[in-house]
């Protein structure tokens, strides 16, 4: 987004402001992730999969040229036309280009996170092109004028109210109206409409088969399916790390990617494409906009392995009480947080920091990214840097400074107490971010240290 | 230097030190009776099996189910008197008045529901999306276990092809779930003992 960056914590912020949304939001997506739980649970060999789509993952990290070069050969002999991009800029050129050259001016779009990345459709927009996206939750965030706030289900913190609200002011449904199978068949009215009458198509990639030139694109809601199968062109737009080397690969990805994500045992349609129909083109975009950068990161690298599941947005406790739109990037969550600062330290060095490292977003990751001890390196590496402002810096310097004294924290601890107990007040008031939707906790006389102490003696 | 070229390199420079492939996986469904989990798996999505015996048997399942139905269009020679609507044309918007679709598949997967449909069995990509309701027919004795079994059967994946797994759904409006997103409003397997045309 083009609109100056407001920090997480500021966002996160307002986001709590009204307690009961918040706690609707929170126990919506732990439910999710309870699905996913469950799910999960019903194969035994749950842990060795993961194992063995991380192999797999590694793999591709290790070989990613020979598998690129692999691909795009076999997909130009599938008669697909094949495009690089080093950056989200000439990502959006080729597209543009592509549209242009048809003399088409309206094109409908699946899910694909990595037009998010390049902010496409605002580029597009502005060059007289319209765009539809076309899964609900994505139509819904656009009608709105917002981005998605979940990679999965991106229209996660609205409640039905205000769909209901936004698809009477653009859909014509009655006014108030807030069942959910009923504004769900307004939207597939409206978008039948779009399906039928525009030329071109455009759809992310969830992965590319080196093997055979393929690409597997999957949805529940098949739209990805009814935009290409209609358009005359269909433009399927990837990172590089989407490759997996083998079609038999699929049989773990597929396995993991709808479980992790919603607890279904997969998605509804998991779509080949692999040559384009009679009288119709089919182009692959491949980008890279500084993944080839963070391959050259070894503390980092591993973030290329995400299959994008969103597992890790439902399960953090932060994301689920910050909402998406708080980590101003196109990946919200954990994920997002150690994917950003490679795109912009300046813009991004927050995001790291927004995370209690409790480790639960690795604990669930399909493809074992090691996602929390990436959050505490980043920090290291953005503190060095200078991205993270003064007065954080600061502060934990002088954490620092009283941690590494013994003398001096005992002295601190024992001058906080008699503060706390004796003037309360100079704590329990908002100039204290502890003290925000919290109570601070009585505090105790003594020291575990004194009474260890005094107790040894006795 | 093109893009191309430039990221391929930058790639061949950062990329971590090479790792063999590893070997390839593949577990077990340890399902005593694959259609048994093949039935449940799709009932929990909200598909109805039915078992037939015979081309005979399905025209005559399919006429029960969808009497009142116009604009029916089949793949199947066994049910060209069933059908109204003729898939043989050259535009596929036209496919956009088709209410039920009944079409040849080849197998399903007893962990997930899901069926594989490909251009082989396919005069329209769309047509399996764009109908407002979908029936599978595939031959009873065409279900394996999981995805790894899945992929060993497809050698190859033709043009174009697909897992499908129950009608098309949503739960972007609160995560409630509503079937009929943008493909199928509903969805029928048929599981077949006498052989199919492909």
């Amino acid at each position: 987004m083009s609109k100056a960056i407001i920090e997480h914590a500021e966002a996160s912020e307002t986001f709590n402001k009204d307690e009961p949304y918040v706690n609707w939001h929170d126990e919506t997506l732990w439910f999710v992730r309870q699905k996913r739980d469950k799910s999960s649970k019903q194969l035994p060999e749950w842990e060795p999969l993961r194992s063995a789509a991380s192999n797999i993952k590694n793999y591709v990290l290790s070989n990613m040229d020979e598998l690129l070069i692999s691909f795009e050969q076999k997909a130009k002999e599938n008669g697909i036309h094949v495009h690089w991009a080093a950056d989200a800029a000439e990502h959006n050129e080729i597209v543009l280009g592509l549209l242009k050259k048809h003399n088409i001016d309206k094109m409908v779009k699946s899910k694909s996170m990595l037009t998010e990345e390049c902010h496409m459709n605002e580029f597009l927009i502005k060059n007289g092109i319209e765009v539809i996206d076309t899964d609900l939750g994505e139509r819904i965030v656009q009608l709105r004028q917002e981005p998605p706030s979940h990679i999965v289900l991106p229209a996660i913190h609205l409640k039905k109210k205000d769909i209901g609200d936004l698809f009477h002011e653009h859909l014509g449904t009655e006014a108030g109206a807030t069942d959910p199978q009923y504004l769900t068949e307004a939207a597939r009215q409206h978008l039948r409409d779009k399906f039928l009458t525009r030329r071109a198509a455009l759809t992310g990639v969830n992965f590319a088969i080196a093997e055979t030139g393929g690409f597997v694109v999957c949805t529940n809601e098949g739209n990805a399916d009814m935009g290409a199968h209609l358009a005359d062109i269909h433009i399927a737009c990837m990172g590089f790390e989407k490759i997996i080397p083998k079609q038999e690969d699929l049989g773990v990805f597929l396995r993991l990617l709808a479980r992790s994500a919603t607890g279904q045992p997969v998605t509804t349609y998991s779509s080949h494409f692999k040559k384009p129909r009679d009288g119709q083109e089919m182009h692959i975009v491949i980008v890279d906009n500084g993944r080839s950068t963070q391959l050259g990161r070894a503390d980092f690298r591993n973030s290329l392995k995400c299959i994008r599941c969103g597992a890790c947005m439902n399960t953090c406790p932060v994301y689920r009480r910050s909402g998406g739109h708080s980590y101003h990037n196109a990946v919200a969550g954990p994920i997002g947080s150690i994917l950003a600062p490679n795109l912009d330290m300046t813009k991004n060095a927050d995001l790291p920091f927004v995370s209690t490292l409790c480790g639960s977003c690795s604990n669930v990751c399909p493809v074992k990214i090691d996602i929390h001890d990436q959050l505490y390196k980043w920090r290291q590496v953005l503190v060095k840097g200078g991205h993270v402002p003064q007065a954080k810096e600061i502060g934990v310097k002088a954490m620092s400074l009283v941690l590494s004294q013994p003398r001096f924290y005992q002295w601190s601890g024992r001058l906080g107490r008699s503060v706390m107990r004796t003037i309360p007040f100079v704590v329990n008031n908002g100039l204290n971010p502890w003290f925000k939707q919290r109570e601070m906790p009585e505090a105790p006389k003594e020291s575990f240290r004194d009474w260890y102490v005094r107790n040894r003696k006795n | 230097m093109t893009s191309r070229e430039r990221i391929l390199e930058q790639i061949r420079q950062n990329k971590p030190a090479a790792l063999e492939k590893p070997e390839s996986i593949r577990f077990d469904g340890g399902y005593q009776d694959t259609e048994s989990k093949f039935i449940e798996t799709l009932t929990a999505i909200y598909t109805e099996v039915i078992i037939v015996k015979s081309h005979a048997e399905l025209a005559q399942k399919a006429e029960e189910l969808y009497a009142s139905v116009v604009n029916r269009a089949s793949t199947l020679p066994s049910l060209a008197g069933w059908s109204d609507f003729s898939l043989n044309i050259a535009d596929p918007h036209e496919l956009e008045l088709i209410e039920i679709a009944i079409v040849e598949a080849e197998f399903g997967v007893a962990e997930n529901g899901a069926v594989w449909i490909s251009d082989k069995y396919l005069p329209h990509r769309a047509l399996p999306f764009i109908t407002q309701n979908l029936a599978f027919v595939i031959p009873r004795k065409a279900l394996v276990n999981n995805m790894h079994d899945a992929y060993a059967r497809l050698s190859d994946t033709t043009g174009w092809g697909c897992f499908i797994a129950g009608p098309s759904k949503t739960a972007d409006i609160e995560q409630s779930l509503v079937i009929g997103a943008h493909g199928a409003r509903s969805m029928v397997i048929f599981l077949m003992d006498e052989d199919l045309d492909i």
